[in-house]
């Protein structure tokens, strides 16, 4: 059991009851956060122009200070490093508490999780110290420096070098799926320090700063018109090895929390989750609303999708909640996780063709900015959230192996060493 | 079923699931496919010991419940009886003696109910696409001091088997609940069919029924509320029974999985089959976590829980009954035979699935409770 999981759980007379936090976080939202705009709600589209954008990182660090300075900022963080010290249920009580109100959603994931939960739970006392009272004080916002070009969901495989020299290292490669890299301001990176050794063990994980010379930063146009993504090309960068998390070639043990915090993101007790956000894309809330634009209300087969859509959105609350519960009282291992992250990605794609046909003509051509516009956009990513955060392949292979106990799939790359492991050809384009 | 239970929760679940294997095993549910009431009486007896009668009743009634909540109590009863397949009149003994408590009403019968002595049946209506609307096949009109009822209702789970019939009427505008007894004169139980090996159901006709004031289970044409409070009661029953009976089938193709060796490997090796697993377990854990929502929704009464209730009917009866036929997939031409048990969790899934409304119709129930709340927002 991590401490991490310890201090979740932590419950003592001393601590703030939960009517009492209810209370004081309710008093301080209605007093200082304003209701979203629908378009903030679905910030996940990501098709704001650059200035529009700007501005809203700025709001983001501005409300991630109030909430600080309110007492409300890093509710399972230890007060030690500037958290609350309380428990996934007072995280729950802010959840509902923050409704739809704006809050400061760029910093949830992955600055909260899994950056800061990755630091918090391997890092050393003075890389916390220094850190994690700065993040939740609103003053970095963190990306993960983790997918690279060669390979998506062979996140061990990754190419990128660091390489030792003195008291640095040398850092070399590409990264990519870095949301918002543009505006962020530190990285924490996978890095191969061991090409001799077998590709699990020659691994070790960095913090640097994403804005400095021999970093550029590109940002990636999606079919959504979204340039929220970005490939940042890594050249000759020094990174002071006391900027180094873990252990030299020991990346792994920490790879492996990492990504677990990552397929927690939608229950993960250091994240906020508005009871009344939109999670991007097409869902209950969104699809009745191209129904209600287009008129058809009153047709029982729309009817139906509408409420198909509805209840994958009320599944997806309640298998989260199931499996992190499961996953904190130690029923079930942290590998769990990917129980929920596949549950996201058969729910969003589903719903995603449901928008669709709802949509009618609206999915081929339109007029206006509804939702019923917004529908065939919606189509073309659909599989974002079948792909983002690791595919459903992964999940569905570690929820075999993993929770159920399969057999492992035949692997021709475990016990070799890394350099002598063939590799996809480089790409022409 | 919950993540975690209380401890006294946990012991009677245990209790519970113990007399089911002792008592209806595989071969003893297969030896009630021929018996006209699919349950032996001292076994219901003896449930209703346990208490399984006893959670949606009052302490002043004679029931009572272990954690506080008697109908998350009922749902673990239920969810155990999926498991197991397990015969008896669960869902409609506790539906009417639950109403029965709360409306203070016919002591005599609820005492048998709870016993284990009685059986009753519920005469339910429809929801239709109305919030608060729903549809009786029987009306019920005033003469005097009595009430006359007609029309019918199917199916009605255990209708033989009951001694008295708690009849959901359409009384002009409103709903009338009326306690009759199955003798009276006029009413007529025919049996129907089912692919259930032990759970029985009749189509029931009422010919002019006269019944006096002292049938009426609350006041006559305020029946709504109450109504509404059974149906989602019932959707938890099934729901929870419905997982139950998930659990069983995907447990015992697990097992399957590694045991059936094709090729010279175990079926569980080969990652086609490995994925459906991924995906049954997911469905599996998704209708677990819905149902227990749902079932808690109801129990507080919470807002939402109408949408909730249907959000997870839809769910576990569809996904419900496609992990079962993914199990079957799974064993071959073994999960399609009598002599297999798999066909005992396939059955009680698919009835679970379409009674008291099928996922499609549930779905629509979603819309409809999630558009009034949209409206009400705006």
């Amino acid at each position: 059991v991590s401490a991490l999981r310890a201090e979740a759980l932590e419950d003592s007379a001393a601590m703030e009851g939960l009517d009492a936090f209810r209370e004081r976080a309710r008093t301080w939202i209605e007093a200082n956060l304003r209701e979203a705009t629908l378009e903030e709600l679905r910030w996940a589209r990501g098709t704001l122009s650059e200035a529009a954008e700007l501005a809203q990182v700025a709001r983001d660090r501005e409300l991630q200070r109030m909430l600080f300075d309110a007492g409300l900022a890093g509710i399972c963080f230890p007060k030690e490093y500037g958290g609350q010290g309380l428990t996934m249920a007072h995280q729950r009580v802010l959840n509902e508490e923050l409704g739809s109100r704006e809050f400061p959603m760029r910093y949830q994931v992955p600055t909260f999780s899994p950056c800061a939960t990755v630091i918090l739970e391997f890092g050393t006392h003075e890389q916390k110290l220094r850190h994690i009272p700065a993040i939740l004080r609103g003053e970095e916002l963190w990306m993960q420096f983790l997918s690279e070009p060669s390979g998506g969901s062979d996140v061990a495989g990754a190419l990128t070098t660091a390489v030792r020299d003195g008291e640095q290292w040398v850092l070399n490669g590409s990264k990519v799926w870095t949301t918002g890299a543009w505006w962020s301001d530190w990285g924490l990176v996978l890095a191969r320090t061991n090409w001799d050794v077998p590709k699990h063990r020659g691994l070790t994980v960095f913090m640097m700063p994403i804005h400095q010379d021999g970093i550029d930063v590109h940002r990636i146009e999606m079919l959504n018109g979204s340039h929220e993504f970005c490939q940042e090309f890594i050249t000759d960068v020094v990174v002071p090895d006391g900027d180094r998390i873990g252990e030299v070639d020991d990346g792994w043990t920490v790879g492996t929390r990492w990504m677990f915090h990552e397929r927690m993101l939608f229950n993960s007790p250091y994240v906020n989750n508005p009871v009344g956000r939109i999670r991007g894309g097409s869902n209950g809330s969104t699809v009745a609303m191209v129904a209600q634009e287009l008129g058809k209300m009153d047709d029982p087969a729309t009817q139906e999708l509408v409420g198909e859509a509805r209840m994958f959105e009320l599944v997806a609350e309640q298998i989260h909640t199931r499996v992190g519960d499961s996953i904190r009282t130690g029923r079930r291992s942290d590998q769990a996780a990917a129980i929920g992250r596949l549950f996201h990605g058969m729910a969003t794609s589903r719903s995603a063709t449901i928008g669709l046909e709802v949509a009618g003509s609206s999915g081929a051509a339109w007029t206006g900015d509804g939702e019923a516009a917004a529908a065939a956009v919606n189509f073309l990513m659909r599989q974002v959230g079948s792909i983002g955060g690791g595919t459903t392949e992964m999940a569905r292979n570690v929820i075999s192996e993993r929770v159920l106990g399969m057999p492992r799939e035949r692997t021709l790359d475990r016990d070799v060493p890394f350099r002598d492991v063939p590799r996809s050809r480089p790409s022409s384009s | 079923m919950l993540v975690a239970l209380t401890e006294d929760q946990e012991f009677f679940r245990e209790t519970t699931e113990r007399f089911l294997v002792e008592l209806v095993p595989p071969d003893a549910l297969r030896a009630l496919r021929d018996d006209a009431a699919g349950f032996d009486r001292a076994y219901w007896r003896r449930g209703a010991e346990l208490g399984w009668t006893s959670f949606l009743v009052d302490e002043a009634h004679g029931g009572g419940s272990i954690s506080g909540d008697g109908l998350v109590d009922l749902s673990l009863v239920a969810y155990e009886f999926g498991h197991h397949a397990a015969p008896g009149p669960l869902l409609p003994v506790n539906i009417v003696a639950g109403a029965l408590s709360e409306h203070d009403a016919h002591a005599g019968v609820l005492a048998g109910l709870l016993a284990g002595e009685a059986v009753a049946a519920w005469c339910a209506p429809e929801p239709v696409f109305e919030v608060g609307a729903w549809r009786s096949g029987v009306t019920v009109r005033r003469d005097g001091d009595s009430y006359v009822l007609s029309g019918s209702v199917a199916p009605v789970e255990a209708a033989a088997e009951s001694a008295h019939l708690l009849v959901t009427a359409a009384d002009g505008d409103g709903l009338t609940q009326l306690l009759v007894p199955a003798s009276a004169p006029g009413v007529e139980v025919t049996a129907m069919q089912s692919v259930d090996l032990t759970k029985r159901f009749g189509a029931v006709t009422f010919t002019g029924v006269v019944v006096g004031a002292g049938a009426l289970v609350g006041e006559p044409g305020a029946a709504a509320g109450a109504v509404e409070r059974q149906f989602l009661q019932a959707l938890s029953v099934l729901n929870a029974e419905a997982v139950g009976a998930m659990q069983a089938a995907f447990d015992m193709t697990v097992e399957w999985g590694f045991d059936r060796y094709t090729f010279g490997r175990p079926l569980a090796s080969y990652q086609a089959i490995k994925h459906r697993f991924a995906d049954m377990l997911t469905w599996l854990e998704a209708s677990h976590a819905i149902s227990d929502a749902a079932c808690a929704a109801v129990a507080a009464a919470a807002p939402g829980a109408f949408e909730c209730s249907s959000a997870a009917k839809a769910y576990v009866g569809q996904y419900g009954a496609d992990l079962v036929q993914d199990c079957v997939q799974i064993h071959g031409g073994i999960g399609v035979t009598f002599e297999h048990d798999l066909h005992l969790y396939l059955r009680r899934m698919t009835v679970d699935r379409s009674l008291f409304g099928t996922p499609a119709e549930h779905r629509r129930l979603v819309a409809l409770h999630h558009m009034a709340d949209l409206e009400g927002a705006a």
